[in-house]
């Protein structure tokens, strides 16, 4: 697979402010790559970077084997979708899928091809003689997807194109953004905070923080093997428990608990001696029947109770820690009610106390 | 179940009453009055006296409705009224304004939204330096440049005609006016312009097409700011123009404070109407679109 998109040890400064500092990334030819991080991260910035939105301070952008590095955007071959949908508000639905190709002054019979082609993909064809005005959010955001879908590109940007609509449609249109990339199999960069979206959507996942990437890999990658421990607890909802604690003799101690490692997928060499965090997903939590077979049990008792429907969240304390419980929706506890739970340590993660690194 | 007692519907009900004449009303409307009358009255008075022959003004009774209604003096007023030595009224004047303050209006404004689009959206190297400057003029007192530019006018050969008038016009409007179209397309979405820049709009493109049809209210503003500004100079037009070319307000200030014969109050009050009829008629004609502009412009600083 040949690399759609290349950044080299790009560099974007706003006057004293470093917001992207020496960040590499190549972008795999047909890929749907998701850019996720809190807000500020500098995601926006990284793709009006690739956009041709923004001058960089330093490094390289390479687009298809081109270096666009200085390019006007227009000249990129990217088309681009906004939060804010961005459309011109004057012109009708047909006046701002065609704005860009009568100024790239595309023969008019082509025009209407291909404006006609993208109202079909994405069904808005009765909405062309409306103005924006006179549409809905979903029905905007879609005319805002046809707009790059005209250009007929390889690479498709998109910042946060779902944040403004309300749940329900949110999820509609992420199905729909995927099945279109899978019928057009072209380049996808795809902004966004929700974690939701990036693990349904993304090939890959590129967690952002402080203007760097701090782990690149598939959503399970990230969700099972978090390079650190801001990645573990940023990645899950309700996010991953906390103990600190210390790895000792082939164990982790804390308090007066001591859960046995066997069967944990060391990165490095198992530590003899050292100041750890061991973090466990609520819903890698073991209860019911099942605790039996767990390598480590302990007794709790139960403090909250949080019931979702699917599932029932609820809290206790483990070690003088608060902990939280993922279980079955059908499962019936009580508050103060004493519970087993069970933790597998190969479904954990350690991270070094200081670095916190993943071990 | 929650239990309900029941207990009957009777007592106040519906929208609460208002009272009509609280205190707080009194006070309100009072001042409201007060205020009104203040504004009201002279332009009464003007239209009363305009509409009066002199021998009933003589009686001296200026709150009194004219006895019997003459046009003459507002015909004597455009047409006949000495300004100086020649008595063609004010029409020549009128004519001469308005060859000023056509070009000018025109002029600032293209130049002006053109200036403030490109600092509100390319952030071009010395944006800010440049920016500075424009406003730091708008500091500086129109005294100070008064005869530095009758100098400048005379060494380019325009002093004394309406072309440098112009000119000056178009100016001392450019930092108001830069700064109100600069806050106004900072103020539109910048993922618009961003989205035009990937569909391959360039800067006139972008301007024309994008900006300028989402901006009617603050060229409505900007419309109102200068032909008000203009039509009611008077310093540059006394300072820059010669008498064939004087405006409006200079003809209108020869008229009243003309030292031959009577005063004509009927035909000065006429005169003063009249040239104030212009950029009354521009506020009402687009006064809702004034404020809506207004409060555009002021979103962002
Ligand atoms: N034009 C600008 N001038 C100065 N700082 C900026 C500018 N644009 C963005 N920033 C800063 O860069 C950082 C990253 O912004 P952004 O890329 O928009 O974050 P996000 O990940 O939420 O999209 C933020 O801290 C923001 O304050
Ligand atoms: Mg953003």
């Amino acid at each position: 697979m040949t690399n759609s998109v290349e950044i080299k040890k790009l560099d974007l400064h706003f006057g004293a402010v470093k917001v992207l500092q020496d960040l590499n990334l190549d972008i795999g030819k047909g890929e749907f790559l998701v850019l996720l991080g809190s807000s500020g991260c500098g995601k926006s910035t990284l793709l009006n970077c690739i956009a041709g939105l923004l001058d960089v301070s330093g490094g390289q952008i390479h687009i298809n084997g081109t270096n666009v590095t200085w390019a006007e955007p227009s000249e990129r071959g990217i088309g681009m979708v906004f939060q804010s949908y961005a459309l011109y508000p004057q012109m009708t639905v047909e006046g701002n899928l065609s704005f860009g190709l009568k100024n790239a002054k595309l023969p008019k019979a082509e025009i209407e091809s291909r404006v006609k082609r993208a109202s079909e993909i994405l069904q808005i064809e009765p909405l062309l003689k409306r103005k924006p005005a006179a549409l809905s959010g979903g029905q905007r955001q879609r005319v805002a997807i046809g707009r790059a879908l005209v250009r007929d590109v390889d690479v498709f940007l998109f910042d946060e194109p779902l944040s403004n609509l309300d749940a329900k449609l949110r999820a509609d249109l992420r199905v729909e953004i995927k099945r279109l990339h899978h019928s057009l199999q072209n380049t996808m960069i795809y902004v966004t905070h929700d974690q939701i979206e990036a693990m349904t959507l993304a090939d890959r996942i590129a967690i952002m923080r402080g203007g760097q990437i701090m782990q690149l890999g598939s959503p399970d990658e990230i969700y099972g093997r978090p390079v650190n421990k801001y990645v573990a607890d940023f990645i899950g909802s309700p996010s991953m428990n906390f103990l600190d604690g210390r790895i000792q003799g082939g164990a982790f101690h804390v308090g007066d608990l001591s859960i046995p490692l066997d069967g944990y997928d060391f990165a490095g060499g198992s530590p003899v001696d050292a100041d750890a965090t061991i973090g466990i997903r609520p819903e890698h939590v073991v209860t019911g029947e099942l605790v039996g077979n767990a390598a480590f049990q302990v007794d709790v008792e139960v403090s909250l109770i949080e019931p979702t429907g699917s599932d029932t969240l609820i809290d206790c304390t483990v070690a003088g820690n608060h902990f939280r419980v993922r279980m079955d929706g059908q499962s019936r506890v009580s508050l103060g009610e004493k519970l087993r739970i069970g933790i597998n340590p190969s479904m954990a993660s350690l991270f070094d106390a200081k670095s916190e690194l993943r071990l | 179940m929650v239990e309900t007692t029941s207990h009957s519907f009777t007592g106040p009900h519906g929208p609460k009453p208002k009272k009509a004449l609280s205190r707080r009303n009194i006070f309100l409307y009072g001042t409201l009055f007060v205020v009104t009358l203040y504004y009201a009255l002279p332009l009464y008075i003007m239209i009363v006296t305009s509409l009066k022959g002199m021998p009933e003004i003589r009686l001296g009774n200026i709150f009194a409705p004219p006895l019997e209604v003459t046009f003459e003096p507002w015909v004597k007023a455009w047409s006949q009224a000495c300004t100086g030595l020649t008595c063609d009224g004010l029409s020549t004047g009128f004519w001469n304004s308005v060859r000023i303050t056509i070009p000018s209006v025109i002029l600032s404004i293209i130049i002006a939204s053109v200036n403030g689009y490109a600092l509100a959206n390319w952030k071009f190297k010395g944006a800010n330096v440049f920016f500075t400057i424009l406003i730091f003029g708008a500091f500086i007192p129109y005294q100070v440049m008064l005869y530095p530019i009758v100098i400048m006018l005379r060494e380019i050969g325009l002093y004394g005609s309406l072309t440098g008038l112009v000119i000056v016009h178009t100016v001392f409007g450019m930092p108001i006016l830069t700064l109100l179209f600069r806050n106004y397309f900072s103020s539109l979405p910048e993922e618009l312009f961003k989205a035009a820049r990937v569909d391959g709009a360039g800067f006139w493109g972008i301007y024309f097409r994008i900006m300028v049809p989402m901006s009617l209210p603050i060229f409505t503003v900007a419309v109102i700011l200068q032909v008000t500004g203009i039509w009611n100079d008077f310093l540059f037009g006394v300072v820059y123009t010669g008498p064939d070319s004087y405006p409006m307000t200079v003809s209108l200030n020869n008229i009243v404070n003309s030292t031959q014969g009577v005063k004509e109050y009927n035909v000065n009050m006429a005169a003063t109407i009249i040239t104030g009829l212009v950029p009354l008629t521009i506020y009402f004609v687009s006064g809702k679109l004034f404020v809506r502009g207004i409060a555009a412009g002021a979103v962002k600083g």
